[in-house]
């Protein structure tokens, strides 16, 4: 069974502390119940991804707009919960149990480094629970072992950066030089400040309906989660292993990803990876099969992920641009991809974009990888 | 050790104790599989083997994996900032994440042998100090042994 993306909405990612989390989220679903021309009772069922929304955070946003009866169900999953949502729609849809689902991601996130009931708190006590920490040493490590330098993982922020300028529904809209990011405050070495996202509030919304080939298709959307044994996976555990033959869950759900898509990373034309840092943006580029790890600074020399380069990466302008609003990011990543592959992305536009592929990971953790195809062209 | 006072309390009971002797990581090793991991838990994380037996390490011959520092608090944390934090490898390849006594990032490196200790993260409202594991070098730094 076809599953298609039939609209798409967006409520910009950013600082909004004035509206509420139903606002919010209300904004991109009725943007994307227009776009799809389908009206609020036009759809059986709604998934909402959320990591901080609280209790019944799926039915205050669709409350704002008039309930219609219909479930509604929270997705929990860190990073991926927008493309948990999008999954379990899906999978419903392919299953026959519905015709069309509402799917949308709503977050409001807490200011600065985030305090996250994921650990005990002795664990944040002992100063063990700070993210760009783990960010850092990750980054540390993948320097070491590839010969990344800090001034490859400034080319990655200047690049989403200039990418968010061309993007209306970013947060950062100024471009950066190398300089600039460089300057700006260590948070934990090798890290400084602008190589490391915003987490910010916003929502997106995709409305998905058993396909008839005229609409973006949903060719594949994988989680996995991660194997034990690596120190510095995102499962955050205190103790690991020699891991170099570990496989981990980024690479997993691209494999799963691209078998169920019988597709692969020569397919694609465009990629949103999780860019929750610069050198995270690179690791995921190596993990999803689009470079071997030990080419990584050779990717980055030669511009393969600009927009005029051999794979466009993270053309929204990425996290790095955009922020991160955890439950909204996965779906914020297919808005950008279905603009692209439907010609409709500005001066974004990667010409021809026909296959694009979403990437989140985060704490906890899951990683997601979604391929979305165009329509054959008539 | 920077922070062995006798009134000294561990910021969490059962993942390391210390006395005049040193300092301890309580691991735990499994039968089935041969892993040791930190902290102890009564299944093997690698393959859920349930033999799984109490297992004592000094750090003895640990060295320095992976290193940062922590330039400003994290949610929860009332100790002094900077502070350093990393992994070590333990003979064996076992890698603990940990604080580390030196919060300068190119005082440190690669492959450097460290020895295990505690470091203090705060001081309880009765004025007990508050101490969690931490490894320094073993050599010491330079100007800050
Ligand atoms: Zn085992």
């Amino acid at each position: 069974m076809r599953v298609e993306i039939a609209g798409t909405g967006l409520h910009t990612f950013g600082r909004h502390p004035e509206t509420s989390l139903a606002q919010l989220g209300a904004t991109a679903v009725r943007a994307a119940l227009e776009a799809a021309d389908v009206g609020r009772g036009d759809f059986q069922a709604a998934y909402c991804g959320t990591a901080y929304g609280g209790v019944a955070s799926g039915h205050r946003v669709l409350g704002a707009l008039g309930l219609t009866g219909g479930p509604i169900v929270d997705v929990e999953a860190g990073c991926a919960s927008g493309a948990a949502a999008l999954q379990l729609a899906a999978g419903a849809i392919e299953a026959g149990r519905y015709e069309r689902v509402l799917v949308f991601g709503v977050e409001r996130m807490p200011k600065g480094m985030i305090r996250s009931s994921f650990f005990e708190p002795w664990v944040e006590e002992a100063g063990l629970s700070p993210a760009p920490a783990y960010f850092a040493l990750r980054a540390q490590r993948l320097m070491r072992e590839t010969g990344l330098t800090k001034q490859d993982l400034a080319a990655v922020v200047v690049k989403n950066r200039a990418n968010g300028v061309l993007n209306p529904d970013a947060m950062f809209r100024k471009a950066v030089t190398p300089e600039e990011v460089l300057a700006s405050r260590v948070v934990c070495d090798p890290l400084h400040l602008w190589m490391l996202c915003s987490p910010n509030d916003g929502a997106a919304a995709v409305v998905l309906e058993r396909g008839r080939g005229r609409g973006v298709e949903v060719a594949a959307v994988s989680l996995r989660s991660h194997l034990p044994g690596s120190v510095l996976g995102e499962a955050t555990p205190l103790s690991g292993i020699p891991d170099d033959d570990i496989t981990p869950p980024t690479a997993l759900a691209a494999a799963e990803a691209y078998e169920k898509a019988g597709l692969g990373p020569e397919d694609l034309d465009l990629v949103e990876c999780q860019d929750t840092d610069a050198a995270r943006e690179l690791l995921a580029c190596a993990e999803i099969g689009l470079c071997p790890v030990g080419e990584l600074p050779r990717w980055v020399h030669e511009g393969a992920g600009l927009p005029h380069g051999r794979l466009p990466v993270n053309t929204s302008g990425g996290l790095l641009s955009k922020g991160e609003p955890l439950g909204a990011s996965a779906l914020g990543q297919v808005v950008e991809i279905v603009a692209q592959l439907r010609g409709e992305a500005g001066p974004r536009q990667v010409p021809g974009a026909s296959v694009g592929l979403a990437h989140t990971i985060g704490r906890g953790a899951n990683a997601s990888v979604t391929i979305l195809k165009a329509p054959a062209r008539p | 050790m920077s922070g062995s006072g006798r009134n000294a309390r561990p910021v969490v009971e059962g993942l390391f104790d210390f006395d005049a002797d040193g300092v301890r990581l309580l691991m735990s090793g499994c039968a089935a599989c041969g892993a040791d991991f930190f902290p102890r838990a009564p299944v093997c994380p690698y393959c859920a083997g349930s033999d799984v037996a109490d297992v004592t390490s000094a750090g003895t011959g640990a060295t320095l994996w992976a290193w940062t520092a922590v330039n400003a608090a994290p949610p929860g944390y009332g100790g002094s900032v900077p502070y350093g934090f990393g992994v070590v490898e333990l003979p064996g390849g076992v890698r603990i994440v940990t604080r580390i006594t030196v919060a300068d990032p190119a005082a440190l490196s690669l492959g450097m042998p460290m020895r295990l200790t505690v470091d203090p993260v705060g001081i309880d409202d009765d004025g007990t100090e508050v101490v969690a594991w931490a490894f320094a070098p073993a050599g010491g730094v330079e100007g800050r042994a």
